[in-house]
């Protein structure tokens, strides 16, 4: 295990020197004049070119201004956005709330999922299971922002159950409609995903030898079954911690929800390359280990699974 | 499985206990803070490197200058300025009342302009604002990235309460100019540490700098000190930052906001947003227009009987109408009317729909060669405009226009830039003051910084100079009124319509305004009595 996980922490050096120059290399190479429209209607002065091509060293060819990128972000120098701020300030602020954001919908999207599911997988064709899909159905085939703006414009504005938009240091109980709004989708692939394994390990060999001990129905359910079936549950959850951490472009907007998927889609927009990469870096970084993590759980989760 | 179960009810306990505590606080500071729709400040506070609206909304407040522009008509008045005064509107004298200070203690003294000044003027400090120096004597010398001066000469301080500038030509409208953030003072501090004034910026306005979260939001609180006649009534200004207008738009109207600084497109059509805001709707006459460029530097397009073709062809009253909710309104001319020295329908027929008269002036012409594009920016909200624009074109003409977009506003601007439009293309302006100049000059003059279309017409810059010369303001406008008239029959520029200014209150907000230039006007906010 141990060996196994060093391995895999070494193979993250190439994959992240891989992605960040190529979203270093694409930044900078969306346009052939990066000061195009940073002043406005009119052109910029020479004096602000000189300043900006100084301060990320547009003189030198790719490799070298990303070697030097590189350089300072091991020194834990993010850089600085073109209006001055200290891009790691601005991480500082927007990634608490993205967590925040990203555990309430995996924390949804977890614990209704999972209990649909079993629920309709363990009692089969029914009332319950027919209900299921066909809600679940219902919930993949809408975009994410129909069901944000509809639970914002009904909730908020016509009822004023909750706040239409969620306050800048945001509790847990602010971010619920949105994390609700962010986990549906994905809640209902989870529940897809329980119900399809469970309906499947019900005729594994290991259930009914389960059944023949003599265990109840509970056990045989809880135990045997519930936990072999769990693993492609639990690894959809983890990739999907993994997007949601890269945060939530649509229902950040929706709800004005100052995390990071808004900054890095506003960096993208106004070619700030300093925070787009240094976002995009500490992304890769998270999404990473969110996959390491998952493939050591499937250890726990199945016995049959060893890493050595 | 009984593990599990314990663990997700206790995380859904604790969940909801954060959200009950969550709730209540914030109170009497709320009750007395006035909450802002904003984005993000695409650089540091100076005045002098600020041209855009959300750091220009921030200044604004924090800072006031020689001249205010009056909240309903725009007519520059004294404020911090005692007299301007000149002789030859070449050399104007600026006393300046006593009893103005930053919001450090120190005072406001014509130092404080004169160093403001020569700062953004010189080249090495890049600001963003730096042309609008370039009138004053010795901006030459000042301004390259390799100063051979430096400090302009044509500033000089007479006493800490008086100072005179000197411009290289007359400009007799100099002094309604001086409103414009560029010209503020900047307080010592600025100079000497640097670092610690973008943290906390200090001007000597309404309202002082308390706190910023970068990508949240700014937090400002009354300046009790504040030497201008009105003074602000609100505690404070909690400008937080928005991605979506929309958002911002429903936080107002379920009263999590205060002020929208404008109204989501959505909001306008069939007059929506003034049955949602009710007593809170606010619309102005404004400074801001909209117009298709013309690349005369392609062939096709060197006959000025085409250009006034294609902008008779165009049915601005009904897309105003349709798109617009009628809340634009079609443009008579370059000018908007609450611009000093409009002249309505300056244009005359030349901006009227009138398909006959088109038709038969792009016959004369001998016709138009291939499609005829239009192009804007998509990531402005252009597209449906734009869309409605070109099918007027084609209906009326018979041509192939159509709108091709480019992706954003920087692939917009290298265009421009590199003078490689191949049709025509959407060019909007906002006026820097309210004078009928700031829609010609930097527009119109030979080689002038926002000349996109490559127009080059030396008795229009003779007539520019001309007006810029004249003994008085109102010669001055008659002749930039001339100048305009002259253009507008050479049509390099196809104007299409003028927005007002728009903006929302919240059912908490007594008053909250704008003036015609768009910046809020943050001593008129008043809430309503708590009740």
């Amino acid at each position: 295990m141990g060996r196994y996980t060093l391995r895999r922490l070494l193979q993250l050096v190439p994959v992240f020197l891989g992605t960040t120059f190529i979203v270093y290399a694409l930044v900078w190479g969306l346009s052939d004049d990066p000061f195009a429209g940073k002043c406005g209607q009119r052109e910029c002065s020479p004096a602000y070119i000189a300043t900006m091509t100084e301060r990320y060293n547009l003189d030198d060819n790719i490799l070298v201004q990303y070697l030097k990128y590189l350089g300072a972000l091991l020194t834990g120098d993010f850089g600085q956005t073109f209006s001055g701020t200290e891009v790691s300030s601005l991480i500082a602020t927007a990634y608490p709330v993205t967590i925040r954001l990203a555990l309430v919908a995996l924390l949804i999207e977890a614990v209704i999922g999972i209990l649909a599911g079993i629920v309709s997988g363990v009692r089969g064709r029914g009332f319950v299971d027919s209900l299921v899909l066909v809600s679940t159905l219902f919930l993949i085939s809408l975009p994410v922002f129909v069901t944000g703006l509809v639970l914002k414009q009904v909730l908020g504005v016509e009822l004023g159950i909750i706040r239409t938009s969620v306050p800048n240091d945001p509790s847990f109980g602010d971010l619920l409609v949105p994390g609700f709004v962010l986990g549906s989708l994905s809640m209902a692939y989870v529940a897809r995903l329980t119900r399809t394994s469970l309906v499947e390990n019900a005729r594994a060999d290991f259930v009914r030898t389960a059944v023949a001990k003599g265990l109840t129905h509970r056990r045989v359910v809880g135990v045997h079954m519930l936990r072999n079936s769990l693993i492609p549950v639990v690894t959809f959850l983890g990739t999907d911690l993994g997007a949601l951490m890269g945060g939530a472009i649509v229902t950040e907007g929706v709800f004005n929800i100052r995390g990071i998927g808004g900054l890095v889609f506003r960096g993208i927009l106004q070619q700030d390359t300093a925070t787009v990469v240094g976002i995009v870096v500490l992304l890769v970084i998270v999404y990473l280990v969110a996959n390491l993590v998952v493939d050591l759980l499937y250890a726990v989760l199945d016995p049959r699974i060893r890493y050595d | 499985m009984r593990r599990w179960a314990t663990a997700v009810a206790a995380a859904l306990a604790l969940a909801l206990l954060v959200a009950a505590c969550g709730g209540g606080g914030g109170d009497e500071q709320s009750a007395q803070t006035v909450g802002i729709e904003w984005g993000e400040p695409e650089n540091p506070l100076i005045p002098g490197n600020t041209t855009e609206q959300n750091g220009g909304d921030v200044i604004d407040a924090l800072f006031a200058g020689l001249v205010k522009y009056d909240v309903d008509t725009g007519q520059p008045s004294n404020e911090v300025a005692d007299a301007i005064t000149t002789t030859d509107n070449r050399t104007f004298t600026i006393r300046i009342r006593p009893g103005w200070t930053f919001h450090d203690g120190t005072p406001v003294t014509s130092q404080s302009f004169v160093d403001s000044w020569n700062w953004t003027a010189a080249g090495p400090n890049a600001a963003g604002a730096q042309s609008f120096m370039e009138k004053i004597d010795g901006y030459d010398e000042v301004s390259p990235e390799v100063p051979t001066a430096p400090t302009m000469r044509g500033l000089r301080v007479v006493d800490p309460q008086t100072f005179t500038v000197t411009l290289e030509q007359p400009f007799t409208i100099f002094p309604l100019t001086l409103g414009y953030s560029a010209y503020y003072p900047m307080p010592q501090r600025f100079f000497t540490d640097r670092a610690g004034y973008e943290a906390a910026p200090v001007g000597n306005g309404e309202f002082r700098f308390e706190s910023r979260t970068p990508n949240q939001n700014l937090v400002l609180v009354r300046n009790d000190q504040y030497a201008g006649s009105v003074k602000p009534q609100v505690q404070r200004l909690d400008f937080r930052v928005y991605s979506e207008l929309q958002t911002s738009y429903d936080d107002v109207l379920s009263g999590n906001l205060d002020h929208v600084r404008q109204v989501p497109p959505a909001a306008l059509t069939g007059d929506r947003w003034r049955t949602d805001l009710g007593a809170g709707a606010h619309q102005k006459e404004g400074l801001v227009t909209d117009s298709l460029g013309v690349p005369l530097y392609d062939p096709r397009f060197a006959n000025p009987l085409v250009r006034q073709a294609i902008s008779m062809s165009i049915d601005r009253q009904t897309i105003t109408q349709q798109i617009f909710g009628g809340v634009y309104r079609p443009a008579t001319g370059y000018a908007t009317s609450a611009a000093d020295g409009y002249v309505p329908n300056q244009c005359g027929e030349l901006c009227t729909f009138d398909p006959q008269r088109a038709r038969q002036l792009l016959a004369q012409a001998g016709g138009f060669a291939g499609p005829l594009t239009l192009t804007a920016n998509s990531d402005g909200g252009h597209d449906p405009y734009m869309e409605a624009v070109a099918t007027s074109i084609r209906q009326t003409l018979g041509i192939d226009a159509r709108y091709a977009p480019v992706p954003s506003f920087s692939e917009q601007r290298r265009l421009a830039n590199a003078q490689q439009f191949t049709g025509l293309f959407r060019n909007g302006w906002q006026g820097d003051y309210p004078s009928i100049e700031t829609f010609l000059t930097q527009l119109y003059r030979t080689g002038a910084s926002s000349n996109d279309y490559g127009y080059a017409n030396p008795a229009v810059d003779a007539a520019l100079s001309q007006a810029d010369q004249a003994p008085t303001t109102q010669a001055a406008n008659a002749g930039y009124a001339a100048a305009e008239r002259t253009i507008l029959a050479d049509m390099p520029n196809i104007p299409l319509w003028s927005r007002p200014v728009i903006y929302g209150n919240s059912a908490r907000v007594a008053e909250a305004e704008h003036n015609p230039l768009n910046r809020q006007d943050t001593t008129t906010y008043r809430l309503n009595p708590q009740g």
